[in-house]
């Protein structure tokens, strides 16, 4: 049905409550991508099979209209604790489960959906024993504060009345009724900044688009999330598309554009589908398109598929690869704010700060500002991966330190080892050690201890992490990805890459290690673009902080993590081994021996340093040694 | 090669001499056929009316694109952060002494294309395979095998 004025949208808004307020219940299956990996989609159809047989009526999803239903099933998108999927929510109760299995759906049915029952025994337990009884207590959700994500995990992501009956598109009304100019102001009061890394004031960016004099203006957003590490863009994109759309809209609302594009990585085909779905309804319902709700304001969206191509996460080649072209940048002497896309003025955000942006208008500037730092205003979605306790997406005020984010919501390192750095910003970031875990979560201060707030992968590290391995990993990213217009960036990375694995496998002359750095400084100046420019960075502050690994590495030609395969060779130490024989079957090289109950033996000749077995030990028998040396 | 038709309902669906769909169309092939023959790049560059060069251009920038003949199944090794740090390129070569074919190559009998990705967005269970669709997590070196051949005999 087309909405043709505000009061119908507001008529549909109210018809929706209604009938979501008639529900009893609501049960919310995260399907999220590890979710789904574990067993979510499975859990989902169960549900509904077991309702059916225990004559319980389900709405799923979008599909409120069903009268006769009493509880409504919901397969949102990623609820965050991703470590500990399938995720099962119960509201009103807020009831959360994890790790929910098919075969537990009866149980489910019967007493959480039929009953108003919290099934206790399944409730997350602290390491204490004490049960959560509700979402709100556990740790990990207690110190978020969910803004870009807030329908993420709670609206059905392919329905745009749920959406709607979640307070969406509110904020364009608000928008329509506002002029260009206000709005422009109320994103710049609120202090928004980029959320894709840069952290340039979003409001001053809409400014200068909207003041630019061209016949034709653009919004673009990127969705071209290529960290490795980072996937709260895809979270947004998947589970609250029209979030985004509206947030488009409105930006398109104050600068005045006409036709906007998501530029969507290609590994995201489901993020792809969803926002396909969510323009079509769109556009059927009036809320894209000529006219949007009778206000006499036309936009669309186009989706623009990536190619692959990390360096298409940049401004300029970003528009290029939507113009069809190869995705390489330009020289950025003239903003693309001014010239971007087809030469036009172009307004490019990211998803994330796209998603921030209904809420600013909804709820006002001051709102917005009131969270957060007085630099870095608002919250920042970050994913929280690694070697951490509880891997997930998460979203935290401003100002939060890397500690409480690391230890309050993640848990802490994973299997209680001890912490060893974080690395903050993707491979233009850097790594932070155990000094800096105090640092707040601020574009300035992260920035300042050299590593960056970047688009939000935050991946922590223990002891088993070598520092010039993840260093040359970073650099060997970059190499693949550099599009190779510019030497620096082409010859330099190659270059420097080459220098940092000579130092993995033990074959670094004296010196290299200042030779390095001095090639990062050249590769820093000179490059063309912001991927070359900030390409030294993981390295730079890797050794800054962990400077004695580099050159352990380069003069001893020891790797203390047991990481770099080339210097290590593992050996189980008889005092711990339980010979529960774990190690065994899990070492590709068959280089371990032992009789179960026995204390095992690894072979150092057959040994090729690859760590499974220390992975998988529980008894922390295995120790890395140094080649080089004999071992007993 | 029953190949023809279908590569020219795909292209017909682009409005002729507008070549800022040459990414699309492209995409679009592949998606299709699997990879980019020769043949589809040139209908790709005369119905949009760029030259060939300029097709060739884009279909070797992207990483997306396989200019070759792909394998029954992609096995995709992810190598975000996430998975190296907990072994990643451990697993690759693993995978590469299991089927005998490393990242960017198919095996011998056609079985499967390995690629290395970027991040697969499921660092909860790194380190990570995907077969195809489906997605295998907290994968160790000394299960590759028995894993693989699992996912392989899935119908």
């Amino acid at each position: 049905m087309k909405l043709t004025s505000v009061d119908m949208l507001a008529q549909r808004r109210e018809t929706l409550v209604q009938r979501t307020a008639a529900l009893a219940r609501e049960v919310r299956v995260c399907a999220g991508t590890a979710c789904v990996a574990a067993g979510a989609g499975k859990l989902s159809d169960a549900i509904q099979r077991e309702a059916a047989a225990q004559g319980l009526v389900l709405a799923v999803d979008g599909d409120a209209a069903d009268v006769e239903a009493t509880v409504r099933l919901v397969n949102t998108g990623c609820q965050g604790l991703c470590q500990a999927g399938p995720l099962v929510r119960v509201l009103p109760q807020d009831a959360f489960y994890c790790g929910v299995r098919p075969k537990q759906a009866a149980r489910l049915v019967s007493e959480a959906l039929q009953n108003n029952a919290v099934i206790a025994d399944w409730c997350a337990v602290s390491p204490q024993g004490q049960r959560y009884a509700t979402r709100a207590e556990v740790p990990f959700y207690r110190h978020q504060q969910p803004i870009a994500l807030e329908g993420c995990g709670a609206v059905a992501p392919e329905s745009l009345d749920d959406y709607i009956a979640h307070g969406g598109f509110a904020a364009l009304v608000r928008a329509l009724e506002m002029s260009p100019e206000d709005i422009v102001q109320t994103v710049e009061d609120a202090g928004l900044r980029g959320r894709g890394g840069g952290g340039f004031s979003t409001g001053r960016k809409w400014r200068i688009a909207a003041s630019a004099s061209a016949s034709e203006r653009y919004v673009i957003c990127n969705g071209d999330e290529g960290d490795p590490g980072a996937f709260m863009d895809c979270a947004i994109m998947e589970g609250d598309p029209f979030r985004i759309i509206e947030g488009m809209t409105i930006a398109a609302r104050a600068i005045g554009a006409q036709q906007g594009f998501i530029y969507v990585r290609h590994e995201y085909p489901k993020a792809v589908a969803r926002l396909d779905k969510a323009i079509v309804a769109c556009r059927e319902a009036g809320l894209l398109g000529a006219g949007i709700l009778g206000a006499g304001f036309d936009f669309d969206v186009e989706i623009a598929r990536g190619g692959g191509a990390f360096v298409c996460g940049e401004s300029t080649a970003l528009m290029r690869s939507i113009e069809g072209l190869v995705g390489e940048p330009r020289a950025n002497y003239v903003r693309s704010v001014q010239e971007g896309l087809y030469g036009q003025p172009t307004v490019l955000n990211n998803v994330e700060t796209f998603a921030c942006v209904p809420a600013i208008i909804a709820r006002g500037a001051a709102w917005f500002a009131a969270t957060g730092t007085p630099g870095s205003p608002g919250t920042k979605a970050f994913c929280l991966v690694g070697k951490v306790a509880h891997t997930g997406l998460i979203e935290v005020p401003m100002g939060t330190t890397l500690r409480q984010v690391i230890f309050d919501i993640g848990g802490g390192v994973l299997d209680g080892r001890p912490f060893k750095a974080v690395q903050t910003g993707g491979p233009s970031g850097g790594c932070l050690g155990e000094a800096q875990l105090d640092l707040p979560v601020d574009f300035d201060a992260l920035t300042a201890a050299g590593s960056m707030m970047g688009s939000g992968g935050m991946i922590v590290m223990d002891d088993r992490t070598c520092m010039v391995d993840v260093a040359h990993y970073y650099l060997s990213f970059l190499q693949s990805e550099s599009c190779g217009r510019c030497v620096p960036c082409r010859e330099g990375v190659a270059q420097f890459c080459h220098l940092l694995d000579t130092m993995r496998r033990g074959t670094a002359k004296p010196g290299d290690l200042d030779r390095a750095i001095r090639l990062a400084q050249d590769i820093a100046q000179a490059s063309l673009c912001g991927l070359g420019k900030s390409a030294p960075n993981p390295f730079l502050s890797a050794v800054t902080h962990f400077r004695a690994e580099f050159e352990a590495h380069i003069n001893d030609r020891t790797c203390s993590a047991g990481v770099c395969r080339d210097l290590t060779v593992f050996a189980i130490d008889a005092q711990n081994c339980t010979g529960c024989g774990l190690c065994a079957p899990a070492c590709p090289a068959d280089a371990i021996a032992g009789a179960p109950k026995q204390v095992h033996v690894i072979d150092a000749q057959k040994c090729t340093g690859c760590g499974a077995c220390r992975t998988v030990c529980r008894d922390d028998a295995v120790r890395a040694l140094p080649r080089n040396l004999p071992c007993n | 090669m029953p190949r023809a038709p279908e590569l020219n309902d795909i292209v017909a669906k682009y409005p002729p001499g507008k070549p800022r769909a040459l990414l699309h169309l492209l995409q679009d092939i592949q998606t299709a056929q699997g990879y980019l023959s020769r043949e589809a790049i040139g209908a790709a560059a005369q119905h949009l009316g760029v030259t060939e060069t300029r097709a060739f251009q884009i279909a070797t920038f992207y990483k997306a694109f396989h200019l070759t003949p792909r394998g029954r199944q992609t096995l995709r090794i992810c190598t975000g952060t996430s998975c190296h740090i907990r072994g990643a390129m451990v697993l690759a070569d693993e995978v590469r002494k299991t089927l005998g074919a490393g990242p960017g190559a198919t095996t011998a009998d056609g079985a499967f294309s390995i690629e290395l990705v970027n991040c697969v967005g499921a660092c909860a269970l790194a380190p990570v395979l995907l077969v195809d669709g489906e997605m295998l997590g907290n994968v160790h070196p000394g299960t590759v095998a028995r894993r693989l051949k699992r996912a392989g005999e899935a119908p």
